[in-house]
This record gives C-alpha cells, structure tokens and sequence, in this order.
C-alpha cells in the first residue's frame, strides 16, 4: 500500500517530467494508431475484392507481428534512425495487422444473403461496400482498432529504447535503479491510458452506428 | 392481344464448379400475368431467377426482356427495373424498414419526399401501418413482417416485372395463407407480371396463371392450374400434386362449369319452385343450392352433407341449373 503511495508522491513531485512522458507517449501511439488505420483499412478493404492483395497483405501484416516489437523497432531504427520517428514506424508497423485482419473478416462475414439482396436491388459494387458491407462490418472492424491501439500503448513503453521518450523513460530507468515506485508511476498511467483510449474509440464507434449512420429518413446509397 | 414480356430459349446455367442447375429451358411470360415455377429443393429455381435479372449469368441460350437480349441491357439498370424478393429475405439490418423499402427509389435519386410517401403507401399496403413500422429495424420485427418489408423493398420502384422467390416461404400455414389471400387482392390492384417460385404446389396452384413444374433443371410441364391438375404429363407431376388431386381439381371447376342446364328447372326463381321442383336437391331443410360461381368442392360438400344426390345452382334468385354427383364425376378428369 504504501508502495502505490510512494509512487503517487513521486508522480506529484516530478509533475512536470510526467506530463512531457505522457504527452510523447500519447502522441506516439494515437499518431501511429492513425497511420495503421489510414492505411490497413483500406488495404483491408482492396483484400476483399483482390486475393493477390489479400494473401500480400496479410503476409506483411503477419510478419511485423510475429516478431517481437522490440525486434520489430529494432529492425526499423538501423533505417529510420534513433528517436521519436523510430518509434512511429515501429508501432505503426506492428499495429497494422489487427486492423486489417478485421476489416477482412468484418467484411467478409456480412450475410451472403444481404450482399445478394444489395446486388439484386440494383446497387453498384462501390455502393454495395459503402451502405452495407462497412456499416456492417463496423463493429468487428473497432475491435481490431481497439485491440491494436491497445497493443500499442504496451509497445509504446518499448520506444524508450530508441530514444522515442513516452512513459518507458521511466519504466526502464526505475528497474535499472530499483525505483519501484519510479517504475508503478510510469506503468500506472499506462494501464489507465489503454482503458481511456478504449472508451473512447467505444463511444466514436457508438456514434457511427447511431448517430449519423445512414440514418434518418435521409442519407443511404450514394455514388 | 397478349405480348410476353420475359422469354428463355434453350436456356442451359452451369456454375463454375460444374453443377448443371438448369438444362435447355425454354418459356414465356406473358405480360401482367403471374408464372409460378414449382419443384423440389435443388431444381433450379432460384437459378432461373437469377438469371433474369443477371445475378448469374446463362452459359448458353437466349433470355429476354421486353423483346431485348438482356446481355445487351445494362445490369444495374435491369436489377432497379425488375423487383427481386430473395428467398432468404435479406433486409439490411442494420438500416430502417423506411430505408430498406426506399432503397431501389433511393438508387434511382428519387426526391425525397416522393420517397417517404411510397414508402408509407407501401408499408400500409403490406398492413404494416407506417406511423408504427418505418423506424423499426428489421431485427424488431417477426418473420412475417420480414418478408413483407421484402416483399414491400421489391415493389418501391414500381418495377413491370416482379421475381419473388419464395416469398411466403419461412411461415407458419395460417400466415402464409393469409399473405397469400393479401398478395392476390394487391396483384389484382398492381397487375404486374410476376415470376413466383414455390415448392409447394397447393400455393402454386392458387397463385399461378400458368406452372413450371420442375425437376432436376428441366421443366417437365408448363401449363395453366387447371391443364396442370386435369391432364398430368406424367406420372412425376401426377405424384407432385399429390394424392388429392381430385379434390383440388374440384375447387378448380364452378358449379357453372358443370351444371345440367336442361333441367325444367331451370328459369324459375326459388320462390316460384315452391315445393314442386327436383327431389334430388331437397331434404328436410328444403332445397340445397349453391352459386354460380362457386367451386364444385362446395357443391359437393353440400351434397355430402345435406344427404341428396345434387343440387341447385342459383344466379342471384334464378335457378339456372343443377348440379348432381354424377355430373361431378363425369367432369373429373379420372373419369375421361
Ligand atoms: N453458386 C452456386 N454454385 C454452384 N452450384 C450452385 C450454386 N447455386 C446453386 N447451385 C446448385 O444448383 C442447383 C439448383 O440450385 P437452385 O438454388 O436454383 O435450386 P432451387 O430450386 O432454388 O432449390 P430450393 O428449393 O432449395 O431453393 C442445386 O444443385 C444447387 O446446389
Ligand atoms: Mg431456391
């Protein structure tokens, strides 16, 4: 008990520190979270259509992540170089694969029969994607969103190691020092930031099922 | 004059893992009328759907549409043109039943408030009162409702020609029955010609201008209800009816059709008859007798139970004929 006390007092007097490490930390990850999506959803999405594509991509995205993440920003910083930049590249490879395995199967696995029907009422492959496989398919998709940024808050504490900042600063110069409370006021934070960003990739996702889904009476196919 | 609006020539559909579904079909379909292709699970039935509004593609033969090669037609085009209910319902799920039924409407850039009053017109028409149903998911609503919302999403754009597979399919028989009695008052309305597709014969005859029986891709008779049930072409469709075929036969013929018009009888109101007219048709009770236009099932059953050997066949209040079990059958098929 007085461990996690010591380690709330030690955050409070380094108040400063901390927020720099958690702001590099949260830069890091939602920045390469980002780039994962703009790039694994529709990569994601060009796999369902073209098996070439598909079996390539989900060979890359494999590879990154079989590797360990720190061989996977170890492997990246002899091209990229030592600091923040690094850091991106590695969590944004290593993120990339949870994202495009769902957008895969979210698509593949809307009913045959609504794709049929979608077909049959006259819609165009592009409409048939937009107004019903995506919406679909949304939710599987978030939770390859949600388990990837996840991933990448952990992996995150890894960029320390080359020279990226984020909350590992602390976590490994405490282990080196036998700084338990150094190390808690670093991983703390960390679990409390994977839950937040998981809430609120939750409620952006509530949002595009309800709020302004093809909703209302208004929006529903277009070109 | 009668124009066919959909016609297959020696239409033959292989899939690509060599399953020949249809073999070198040929039929047309006249305009305004509704076809009903009936047959077992596997016969093709849904595939000769498909191939109308190019869902699949024919590997060989002709199909046309209004007169046109439909490989000349643009897909997309046809698909908005020709209402498909697909046997599996397929509503999208995840928008309203408003949405789903504008959906063709909507793809054809329809204004909007064009859109939302066929919708409602619709989903009052399929007896789904649109104050209470347009905003439902389909999820919210029951298997028939389902195929109504289906059935109502095929009708939105007011296409010519209607391909409904199976559409009572998935109902318990009190429900079907009832969308069936529903489906023909609005046909009578709509008058759209229609490509129906059962596997059960009891609704292809009610349905049905005209019947495809098939089997294994092949159709073995293309015919009216009554040539279907009164001359079998062979002994598959004698057994595809069934073995109450006589009795389905009687609900095809009128108390008209049959009657003996010769009886003297006959031009006399009930009234004037007074207790002096046919023995056969009298009992305790009085005179038996049934319209006209009625089926000779009903004469029948009333001769079963009123214990005579016939009865009267009445126009309004005029006696126009008799009816007796001998003249029943004579005119049952088993009989020639
Ligand atoms: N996409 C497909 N690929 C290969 N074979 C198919 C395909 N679709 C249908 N078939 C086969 O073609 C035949 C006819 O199928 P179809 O769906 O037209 O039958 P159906 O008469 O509609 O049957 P049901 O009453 O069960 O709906 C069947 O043997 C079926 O297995
Ligand atoms: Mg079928």
């Amino acid at each position: 008990m007085s461990l996690l006390v010591e380690s709330i007092q030690y955050l409070f007097d380094n108040f400063e520190t901390f927020l720099q490490l958690l702001q590099e930390h949260v830069f890091l990850v939602v920045v390469a979270e980002v780039a994962a999506v703009l790039v694994a959803l529709p990569v994601g999405i060009l796999a369902t259509r073209n098996d070439a594509v598909k079996r390539y991509a989900l060979r890359v995205g494999n590879v990154f992540h079989t590797i360990p993440p720190l061989a996977v920003i170890a492997l990246v910083f002899p091209f990229v170089g030592i600091g923040m930049k690094s850091g991106f590249v590695a969590l944004w490879a290593y993120g990339l694969l949870p994202i495009l395995i769902n957008t895969i199967t979210g698509i593949e696995e809307v009913d045959e029969s609504t794709v049929e029907a979608a077909r049959g009422v006259g819609m165009t492959e592009n409409q048939i994607l937009k107004s019903v496989q995506l919406p679909l398919a949304v939710p599987v998709i978030f939770a390859g969103i949600r388990t990837s940024t996840i991933i990448n808050v952990g992996n995150g504490y890894l960029a320390f190691f080359i020279g990226a900042g984020g909350l590992g600063d602390w976590v490994v110069t405490g282990i080196a020092l036998f700084n338990n409370p150094q190390i808690l006021a670093g991983a703390i934070p960390g679990a409390l930031l994977a839950i937040g960003l998981d809430l609120a990739l939750g409620r952006v996702e509530n949002r595009l099922r309800t709020g302004d889904e093809p909703g209302q009476r208004s929006t529903t196919a277009a070109a | 004059m009668t124009s066919t609006i959909i016609d297959f020539e020696n239409v033959t559909k292989e899939y690509p893992d060599g399953t020949v579904a249809i073999e070198d079909i040929s039929f047309s379909v006249e305009e305004g009328t509704t076809t009903v292709f009936v047959g077992p699970s596997g016969c093709g039935k849904t595939t000769t759907m498909k191939l109308v509004n190019r869902l699949e593609e024919l590997t060989s033969g002709k199909i046309y549409y209004d007169g046109q090669e439909i490989r000349s037609l643009d897909k997309i085009d046809l698909r908005r043109n020709i209402g498909y209910v697909i046997q599996e319902i397929g509503l999208f799920d995840h928008m309203t039943v408003a949405e789903n039924v504008g959906m063709v409407p909507t793809l054809l850039e329809w204004d909007r408030a064009r859109i939302d009053d066929r919708v409602d017109e619709l989903l009052d028409l399929m007896d789904l009162p649109a104050e209470t149903y347009r905003d439902q998911h389909p999820m919210e609503l029951s298997g028939g409702q389902r195929q109504r919302v289906g059935v109502a999403r095929a009708l939105a754009a007011d296409p010519d020609v209607m391909l409904m597979d199976e559409p009572f399919g998935a109902l318990d028989p009190i429900t079907r029955e009832k969308l069936q009695d529903e489906f023909l008052e609005i046909q009578a309305q709509i008058d759209k010609t229609i490509l129906f597709v059962t596997h059960d014969i009891d609704e292809a005859l009610k349905m049905g201008d005209k019947i495809a029986i098939y089997r294994n891709g092949q159709i073995v008779q293309y015919d009216t209800p009554k040539e279907i049930l009164t001359n079998p072409a062979n002994d598959f469709v004698r057994e595809f009816i069934g073995s109450d075929r006589l009795i389905k036969e009687l609900k095809f013929m009128t108390a008209g059709d049959v009657m003996d018009e010769t009886a003297d009888v006959t031009g006399k109101t009930l009234s004037e008859l007074g207790a002096a007219g046919v023995e056969f048709a009298r009992n305790g009770q009085g005179y038996l007798t049934v319209e006209r236009s009625e089926t000779t099932h009903v004469a029948l059953m009333k001769i079963y139970e009123g214990h005579v050997e016939g009865v009267l066949v009445t126009e309004g209040e005029e006696v126009v004929g008799t009816v007796t079990e001998a003249d029943l059958k004579r005119n049952l098929s088993e009989g020639r």
